[in-house]
């Protein structure tokens, strides 16, 4: 086993309204292929650590690395190309951009990569809507699916660029039991199929129950590294 | 339009977002195009307009003057001896212009040598008379210029304003002269008459009447007329080598205040542009400029503002859009690209039509006729101020993008996102 993501010491303070450690003094390993959940009540920071997971917030101490390489303190470009590259997203308003097709919201983070050509990435495109059961649906506008199709699109455009890791905020948070139970499908078989690493902030104890392993929070700290449900 | 489509593929993912914006909100990128042209137009319309006039106005003053005129100035009296030791005072008692001749020395040597100059395109040899025409009792004053017809010819081009006899008769006739057609009108002579010319010298000589020139400048044509360089020699009671001005025509008369120091050392004497002997036209022509480019400049901030607006506004709807490409690995610049090409896509459309627009306008308003010295309205299609429009066009656009655009590429997607 490996590890693709490691925190070391990462603290976090907010200075308005008054001040506060949202973070305090974090740290843990995440294994390669993990599927991993982090829960804890409102405002216990998991949010706020998922943010520093992602790279977007930079305003920490400690540090963070991702498959070895100190992430801490490089430049916002070429942060934004390593999230580009190794990170898929899954929020729990998924975030279309209803101009474009569905297809056309797959594409963006590949042709942005420019790793492929425009044909293969839309080949691969449609490989990620067959992995969802979507081809159907690839040339519609995005906003015209309903709202488990678009969280299952916001899916397969986190798995265009094959990312080391796959982070997401309440992905089940906005949907139906039913179609809860497809996105936890899938993210048991990317873990397990395609050995990649997928770390998920919930509230959802069955979605919980499901993954690799549960890390709890409370008032900015880990109270429990691998909770039992 | 498929093929269109796949041209756009090819300019990159950030384009690409650009162009989806831009096209899936035809109505505010129409309006803010529309705004861009109007400015544009009155921009290249404006500017053409003050360009039309100057050319115009300059036209008018070339028709009579030179470039540049070679002369003797007049000299006040200096004292004979230069206090030098400054422990005496020097005392001129009513100092006076001094009674220096104005005739140039051996003009021809000047002429040659101001004609090996390559800015130089014609030197012409120029005796001005002020004199009287008479026709029975009528009389009237006037000026005469002492020519050869064949220079002062590329000088004003009065081949083009003759409108009866021929010029070339005055090579031919030596006592043949040129009227303007107010004199004619107002002594009643006909071609092939003959007046009587009076110096201030009291020298009369009896002219043949060869011409008629018409400037449309009604002083001109009251008062001037054209006579061979000898006749006027004579008119002076001096020989043939008394000459008092040369005038000189140059390749680009706008060079003509650089050439002057050039001019005085080769020829040895005063030498005076055209545009300091006409500075109240010269002053006119800058107050033209700042007004019609003040104006021209507000409406482009007009435009700007809505570019801005757009732009701005785009941005504040497309927050969340923002958000999740920055989350994606779009990085700043990304972002600025997107908006400032949104920008620009609205602003070269609207320069475009701006130009052909302010085409337009030139085009209806130069077949307005209005008639006096002017006859149609002086504008014309001036490529470089096109040029000009356009160039003003995609900066006015790129600045008024980007400014909006830069605040886009700063926005926090953590705090979209938790809200």
């Amino acid at each position: 086993m490996k590890t693709i993501l490691s925190v070391e010491n990462i603290t976090k303070s907010f200075y308005t309204p008054i001040a506060f450690k949202a973070l305090n003094d974090i740290a843990f390993k995440v294994q390669e292929g993990e599927f991993l959940c982090i829960i804890g009540k409102s405002g216990c920071g998991k949010s706020t650590m998922l943010y520093i997971l992602s790279t977007m917030d930079t305003d920490y101490e400690g540090k963070l690395y991702l498959d070895n390489q100190l992430l801490t303190g490089l430049k916002q470009d070429k942060l934004a190309r390593l999230r580009n590259s190794s990170i898929g997203f899954v929020f729990q308003f998924h975030y279309l951009l209803p101009e474009f097709s569905c297809l056309k919201n797959i594409m963006i983070p590949a042709l942005k990569l420019g790793k492929y050509s425009r044909e293969e990435i839309e080949f691969r495109a449609y490989e990620k809507l067959k992995l969802l059961e979507l081809e159907e649906q690839a040339l519609k506008p995005a906003s015209k699916l309903s709202g488990g199709q678009q969280q299952r699109i916001a899916i397969a455009r986190a798995l265009i660029n094959e990312p080391k890791i796959i982070m997401c905020d309440e992905p089940t948070g906005n949907l139906d039991s039913k179609n809860s139970k497809i996105v936890l499908d899938i993210f048991k078989q990317i873990s397990k199929d395609f050995n990649q690493t997928i770390i998920t902030v919930t509230h959802d104890n069955d979605f919980a129950k499901a993954s690799d392993r549960v890390i709890e929070m409370q008032d900015g700290k880990i109270i429990n590294h691998n909770l039992i449900l | 339009m498929r093929k269109f489509f796949r041209k756009k593929i090819h300019l990159g993912v950030d384009y690409e977002i650009a162009f989806t914006h831009i096209s899936t909100r035809k109505m505010q990128t129409f309006v803010a195009a529309i705004a861009v042209a109007i400015g544009i137009a009155a921009f290249i319309f404006l500017n053409s307009l003050v360009v039309g006039f100057n050319r115009s106005s300059d036209e008018s003053f070339f028709k009579t003057m030179p470039h540049v005129r070679i002369y003797i100035d007049d000299e006040l009296s200096m004292p004979l001896q230069k206090n030098e030791t400054n422990q005496r005072t020097t005392v001129i008692v009513n100092p006076k212009t001094t009674n220096n001749s104005d005739k140039l020395i051996n003009p021809e040597k000047i002429v040659e040598q101001l004609e090996t100059k390559d800015y130089v395109l014609t030197a012409a040899p120029w005796l001005t008379v002020n004199l009287f025409y008479n026709n029975g009792i009528s009389q009237l004053n006037g000026s005469s210029s002492g020519v050869n017809i064949m220079e002062a010819n590329t000088l004003f081009d009065i081949k083009s304003t003759m409108v009866e006899g021929d010029m070339n008769e005055l090579l031919s006739t030596p006592n043949g002269i040129i009227l303007g057609v107010g004199i004619a009108e107002n002594l009643n002579v006909r071609l092939n008459d003959n007046i009587s010319i009076v110096s201030p010298l009291g020298i009369i000589k009896v002219m043949k009447v060869v011409g008629f020139f018409k400037t449309s400048n009604s002083v001109v044509d009251k008062t001037k007329s054209y006579i061979n360089l000898s006749i006027a020699q004579q008119l002076m009671a001096q020989g043939p080598d008394y000459l008092t001005d040369i005038y000189i025509k140059i390749k680009n008369p706008s060079d003509a205040p650089k050439l002057i120091s050039d001019l005085e050392a080769l020829s040895g004497y005063n030498a005076e542009s055209w545009q300091t002997a006409n500075e109240s036209a010269q002053a006119s022509k800058k107050t033209r400029a700042v007004m019609m480019g003040s104006i021209s400049f507000i409406i482009l901030i007009v435009a700007a503002f809505t570019i801005y607006n757009i732009i701005n506004m785009t941005i504040k709807q497309k927050l969340h859009d923002i958000a999740i490409l920055k989350a994606q690995g779009f990085a700043g610049k990304s972002v600025v690209k997107i908006f400032l090409s949104e920008a620009l896509i609205i602003g070269s459309l609207g320069t475009i039509v701006g130009m052909m627009l302010g085409a337009l306008l030139i085009n209806i308003l130069s077949k307005v006729y209005i008639g006096g010295d002017t006859g149609y309205f002086p504008i014309q299609f001036e490529p470089r101020i096109m040029f000009l429009g356009f160039l003003v066009g995609l900066v006015v656009t790129a600045i008024a993008g980007y400014i909006p655009a830069r605040s886009a590429a700063k926005v926090d997607p953590i705090s979209i996102f938790r809200n």
